[in-house]
């Protein structure tokens, strides 16, 4: 099965809808702060690389990291911190940031990956909390409930106060991670995640070190979500406790399954539907942004766990396979639910 | 004597640790299922003594018994409605599920009652102080820590020693098996699942007399609560239990000599488990049971 899934998994989209929606995506992020505001338009591309990030993990390899927040908060401050103290150009400071947020995933990844399925999210979870008591008691550093303040967007000298241009001297650092997350996807790394993802006693059988794999993953997808986190601590001019406060984990967990994970677009979609809603929500003076995000959350895992992008995906592959009657099954498995790898601890009981 | 007394905040504390944990894993044994709402439904037991009293005026001995009922009943409804649907798939997906009804059960406590702690009197019975030979001790805490440790002990005779929790243990290890020998495991699910809220819901109410009742106090406790059956090992009752009051201790000692880490300790603990016994201090291997 798993052969037939990974066959499937490289056979990929035709070049032509594979460019195709390069160039939208392209156009989108190059005229998003045209068509909103564009410091909405800086959290929104900031967001989605970091969901991207975490789709690496989730979708890809199977792995819920339920800690995210501790990789793009700890990148948040680190990045303000060499940004104040330096006044070195910011994409010096965020690169800082990511390689600081590399740093503490490496030993966050090799005793998380010694559980796996839920005690995994339950693990990182419990990381990331440390992070963030670490953020909040040391306030020399970090300011403690304060946050830190007045990070600069310097850059060469560029006047960069505008978020309109901000915006455009940050998309091609963000450009570059989804690049990078693209490339470990489309590579044979990342046809390894999917064979730990689809069954790791199999791949561990074939001779791949599968722990070892999850950390090098995991490193991969704290480095992304730290340009993502130390952009976004840039473009606001401040990296707060919120930032690695385990709402924000979950935060980049529902815009992976709203989108739909293991597709790359679709984490950027969920990423741009969630931080669009909170904004309106925002301006509308609608204090219920826990409710909301509950209730996507309830609802998309009750009916629509393939997300926005796997759904979209699934209905048109099905329409494809209604005009070839021989198909066989097996393409099916290419689109098979996400999630189905660790087989439950208590073998699913009868519901 | 400092530290002895220290040690007895830590093992109060560790009361509310025990219980949720103890929720946390029977429902987990069973299940399979990690319920992140946990800490939401001790939230609600604490707030269910609050309204009882606010509005009724019911005492505390009677939302003692009142709440945890109630929210059982709560726990049962919303295992039949949602959880169940999920049970055949992956576990994270219920641990999902459950996080987006934490967000929901907080966020409209908040909008209902504010972010502000709303104030609960110490029942009169239990208010003052007792002399505990070596030093004067609160009455009200020491009624949470002997009421905890009898919840679980009863909890443990339940599973250890009656018919009911011979089958619950079966459906657990084995449960193919267990059906197969025309045991209908399906019927105990959903009490189960019940009985692990009303324990939340217990640990809820015990806490709204000491604690701040507002609507994010189960909020950082259930990660808490989380790194804590990890360090017991989830799916082992006594593991779980043991690891709370440990936990309770370590972070009571902890805040004495190293302040600044206090907090920290219970996942430092953590880390060091995962290095030296991953399947935590009481569990078993992994393949067997996780």
């Amino acid at each position: 099965m798993i052969v037939t899934r990974l066959a499937a998994a490289t056979r990929g989209r035709s070049p032509v809808v594979r460019i195709g929606l390069l160039v939208v995506g392209l156009v989108v992020a190059f005229g998003l702060p045209w068509t909103i505001y564009p410091p909405v338009a800086l959290d929104i591309t900031a967001w989605a690389l970091f969901a991207v990030a975490l789709d690496l993990l989730l979708g890809y390899t199977g792995l819920l990291s339920f800690g995210h927040a501790a990789f793009w908060g700890a990148s948040a401050y680190a990045t303000g911190i060499i940004a104040i103290r330096t006044g070195l150009p910011f994409y010096v400071a965020v690169l800082g940031g990511a390689v600081v947020a590399a740093v503490i995933a490496l030993p966050v990844a090799m005793l998380s990956v010694r559980r796996t399925g839920i005690y995994f999210a339950m693990v990182t979870l419990a990381f990331a909390q440390l992070i963030y008591f670490v953020a909040n008691q040391w306030r020399s550093l970090t300011g403690g409930e304060n946050g830190l303040q007045g990070i600069p967007r310097e850059a060469f000298g560029w006047d960069l106060t505008d978020s309109f241009y901000f915006y455009y001297a940050a998309l091609p650092l963000l450009l570059l991670g989804f690049l990078g997350a693209w490339r470990v996807v489309h590579s044979p790394f990342g046809r390894v995640m999917v064979a730990i993802r689809e069954n790791p006693a199999r791949a561990r059988a074939l001779g791949y070190p599968v722990d070892r794999f999850k950390v090098q993953v995991f490193v991969i997808s704290a480095f992304l979500a730290g340009v993502a986190g130390g952009v976004y601590a840039v473009g606001h001019g401040f990296a707060s406790l919120q930032e690695v406060y385990w709402t924000t984990s979950g935060k980049v967990v529902v815009m992976n399954i709203l989108g739909g994970m293991g597709t790359l677009w679709g984490p950027v979609l969920g990423a741009g539907i969630i931080v669009v809603l909170e904004d309106y929500l925002a301006t509308a003076g609608i204090d219920a942004v826990g409710t909301i995000t509950g209730a996507i959350f309830v609802i998309t895992v009750l009916v629509f766990r393939r997300g926005i992008w796997g759904t979209a995906r699934h209905l048109l592959a099905r329409a494809r396979r209604r005009g070839r009657p021989s198909a066989d099954d097996a393409d099916d498995a290419a689109d098979a639910e996400p999630l189905t790898q660790e087989p439950s601890p208590t073998p699913a009981p009868q519901a | 004597m400092e530290l002895v007394q220290q040690l007895f905040n830590g093992l109060v504390s560790g009361s509310f640790y025990a219980l949720l944990a103890l929720g946390l894993s029977v429902i987990f044994g069973m299940l399979g299922v990690v319920n992140f709402a946990h800490g939401a439904f001790y939230m609600l037991g604490a707030f269910g003594a609050f309204v009882l009293l606010d509005t009724v005026g019911l005492s505390w001995w009677l939302a003692l018994l009142i709440v945890p009922v109630v929210l059982g009943v709560v726990g049962m409804v919303l295992e039949r409605l949602l959880v169940a649907r999920l049970l055949r798939l992956d576990p994270l997906y219920n641990f999902l599920l459950t996080f987006g009804l934490a967000l929901i059960l907080q966020d409209v406590v908040r909008l209902r009652y504010g972010v502000a702690s709303q104030p609960y009197p110490r029942p009169a019975l239990l208010d003052g102080s007792m002399s505990l030979g070596l030093f004067d001790y609160p009455k009200y805490q020491v009624f949470v820590l002997v009421f905890s440790i009898v919840v679980s002990v009863v909890v443990w005779l339940v599973l250890a020693r009656t018919r009911v929790g011979m089958i619950v243990r079966a459906a657990t290890e084995r449960p193919e098996l267990t059906r197969s020998l025309g045991i209908d495991v399906r019927r105990w699910i959903t009490p189960v699942f019940g009985f692990g809220i009303a324990l939340a819901g217990l640990a809820g109410v015990l806490a709204a007399p000491m604690r701040a009742v507002n609507s994010s106090m189960g909020a950082d406790l259930i990660i808490v609560i989380f790194a804590v059956v990890v360090i017991g090992g989830l799916g082992s009752v006594f593991g779980s239990v043991a690891a709370g009051y440990l936990v309770g201790m370590l972070s009571a000692v902890g805040s004495l000599y190293v302040p600044a880490l206090s907090q920290s300790l219970v996942f430092i603990l953590m880390a060091l488990v995962l290095l030296l016994r991953p399947a935590g201090l009481f569990g078993r291997e992994e393949g067997v049971h996780a």
